[in-house]
């Protein structure tokens, strides 16, 4: 299942998706919950009762602010989630 | 199927927001003749149902404003169809809770992500040829694709922002002063369909309504702009994960035609339809849910559930 | 010479001018600038409104219309002032005014009642690159005015309670439409005043932030618009953005109709 978490408001569109299928036999020990400055990223129990990655309720909603510490003003070159998940679960739209 | 719709409130004048609630009971069952008897709760920021289901058959429902104490809506929406029917809590066998309130329903067995629970109810009110469903909420819009047995393949959703959403048409209704319900039909009463209001934010196109308003327009083009802008960003939102037929529409908004015509319009795709009320689909899966533990997964629950 | 700026504003209309003064042999010119004008458009047009403000702003100033040579606009309205010689963007506004203000000014954070906004500034007042949240209510002053609303205060009451508060408070609604339901039920659960008001001005604060780092946070730091006159916003901003001072001008909402008016004068 694809999961896309985030929002689109008059400012743009702002979408993380996580390709949950992949979490099912991660590979990196859901590395994505620990490289997160901001710690957004956690492991849930889905309605299929599969263990998959999927982005806090607290930070669904605020993702163009949350996320600019890690976008290229922020001193990033490459965002550490997408990095981290290396089987590419992890996308993000902005 | 008769279904029998009761407003149970009139509209009053002051309130532009209110719709009509309801609540229906198929007539030619009989509960007590039923094996497994589930029930389904969804209680929203702006509405809740109740869905009772006997042997995997949609039996009854009622859908009410939710109001501002969350485990209260969800004992009032049961109450409602209980009461229709002679049935009390003791004689269901699951409980699944589902929707903002899905940690407010006090006496659900189990809580099930609204996501999964509208793939479920649309596959089961719009036929398993369904695999996108659009659910227009309160405050909320959510995307959703589905395989032939419900079960979700892919989902988005927007809860941050009120464009596209019911409290975003509530707001329209009470500056413009014209029930929520007549809004739909209102904005095919122009001569001219015109452009969608350019502000996406509710807050901003409030201001913009009343400018155009004030510049001659009539209140019906301006309903109808309000749509064709709605129309717009819903698909939008759609087409960040694609459009596949069959095409279903879950939600209040669903029944505002002003919106879903000009969706249908702009997507040239038509919506399935349902002779059941579109805003059941999360609280009928989520009793549809409840059937598959009990009758698949053996779940037992205690007969008495707690209150 | 006298110069005008004009700022048209999505609230309010506000307009400076300018008389430059000549001091012999000085490096640089001066200005003199006359006491600032502000006026509500209320229910006029646009361009009419812009004519009343000037007629006023000048007869305040006790300058004759004819007297004024050049007027350049800015804001949401800029295209309506008839009078206007030339019309910039709040940006070029913006950084301008805020250099002149305060010359080593080299990031400008710009909250109006419906847009904020970020802007790199090099010294000669130039706008390098700026970051915007326009389109949505939540990132700017209009956000922590329907909650002081909500909550029966003025703004500036508002501000002043937020920062008798000490608790962190969290806010689940980021859009406006649904932060007043959600304040409502704060208000409902008996949630103190200062509380509330301290996580929405925070939220705004934070939000504001975001879109600064866009264009990166490099001292000094300048704040102006309306929310200047929030002293918890102002906190709430200071704290968001981690930085020791921010710059906070004697007229703030006049900064860009200020950068207007010295455009003006340069290019006439």
């Amino acid at each position: 299942m694809i999961a896309n978490y985030g929002y689109k408001d008059g400012s743009g569109e702002y979408y993380i998706a996580i390709d949950t299928d992949q979490c099912i036999q991660c590979p990196v020990d859901h590395a994505c919950t620990k490289v997160c400055p901001k710690g957004m990223f956690e492991i849930i129990t889905d309605d299929y009762d599969d263990n998959v990655a999927a982005i806090k309720q607290a930070h669904r909603r605020a993702l163009a602010y949350e996320c600019t510490v890690c976008k290229p003003a922020g001193g990033y070159a490459r965002l550490p989630c997408t990095t981290a998940c290396t089987p590419g679960a992890i996308k993000h739209s902005w | 199927m008769s279904a029998v719709i009761q407003p149970n409130t009139a509209p009053e004048k002051k309130e532009y927001w209110r719709w009509a609630e309801n609540t229906w009971v198929d007539e030619t069952k009989d509960w007590r003749a039923a094996k497994i008897l589930t029930c389904g709760i969804d209680v929203g920021s702006v509405s809740s149902q109740a869905v009772l289901v006997c042997d995997g058959e949609l039996y009854g429902f009622n859908n009410m404003r939710t109001g501002n104490n969350s485990p209260d809506s969800a004992n009032n929406a049961l109450k409602g169809v209980m009461d229709k029917c002679g049935m009390s809590l003791d004689n269901i066998h699951f409980v699944v809770g589902t929707g903002y309130g899905r940690v407010n329903v006090p006496f659900a067995h189990k809580a099930i992500t609204e996501i999964a629970c509208h793939a479920r109810g649309a596959n089961y009110m719009g036929g398993r040829g369904i695999r996108t469903i659009l659910d227009m909420g309160g405050q909320d819009c959510k995307a959703i694709h589905c395989d032939e047995k419900g079960k979700v393949t892919n989902f988005l959703m927007n809860d941050k922002c009120a464009a596209g959403t019911g409290r975003g048409m509530e707001v329209i209704a009470d500056l413009l002063q014209i029930p929520i319900s007549e809004l739909g039909p209102r904005s095919f009463d122009v001569d001219v369909e015109p452009a969608a209001v350019s502000s996406v934010c509710v807050v901003f196109a409030k201001s913009e309504a009343l400018g155009l308003l004030k510049s001659g327009w009539t209140k019906n083009k301006v309903v109808a702009a309000y749509c064709q802008a709605m129309a717009e960003r819903v698909v939008s939102l759609l087409e960040r994960i694609g459009v596949e037929k069959e095409f279903f529409i879950t939600g209040g908004i669903g029944k505002n035609a002003g919106v879903v015509k000009r969706i249908e319009r702009i997507l040239k795709i038509e919506t399935a339809q349902t002779k059941y009320d579109s805003q059941i689909a999360g609280a009928l899966g989520a009793a549809l849910f409840a059937n598959t533990l009990v009758t698949k997964q053996g779940a037992s629950a205690p007969i008495k559930a707690a209150a | 010479m006298i110069t005008a700026g004009i700022d048209m504003g999505s609230r309010s209309i506000k307009i400076v001018l300018l008389e430059d003064i000549q001091v012999e042999g000085a490096p640089q010119i001066k200005y003199d600038m006359k006491k600032p004008y502000l006026m509500m458009p209320g229910d006029l047009d646009l361009d009419q409104a812009a004519e009343i403000a000037f007629d006023n702003a000048c007869k305040e100033a006790g300058v004759s219309r004819e007297r004024v040579n050049k007027v350049v606009s800015t804001g949401a309205g800029r295209r309506q002032v008839g009078f206007a010689a030339d019309s910039v963007t709040e940006m070029t506004a913006g950084a301008k005014g805020a250099v002149y203000v305060f010359p080593n000014a080299k990031t400008v954070v710009d909250v109006g009642a419906e847009e904020g906004r970020g802007i790199k500034a090099d010294a000669s007042g130039k706008a390098t690159d700026f970051a915007g949240n326009e389109k949505c209510a939540a990132g700017a002053g209009s956000f922590a005015e329907a909650m002081s609303r909500a909550l029966q205060l003025t703004l500036k009451e508002f501000g002043e309670a937020s920062l008798r508060s000490d608790k962190t408070i969290p806010m689940n609604a980021q859009c406006t439409v649904f932060a007043e339901s959600e304040v409502v039920s704060l208000i409902h659960a008996n949630t103190p005043k200062e509380d509330i008001a301290k996580a929405v001005l925070d939220a705004v604060a934070s939000r504001v932030c975001a879109m600064v780092r866009r264009v990166g946070i490099e001292r000094d730091v300048v704040l102006i618009g309306g929310m200047v006159h929030s002293v918890g916003f102002v906190s709430s901003l200071k704290q968001a953005m981690d930085v020791e001072e921010l710059l906070l001008p004697e007229y703030p909402e006049y900064v860009a109709a200020l950068g207007c008016a010295l455009l003006a004068a340069e290019t006439h």
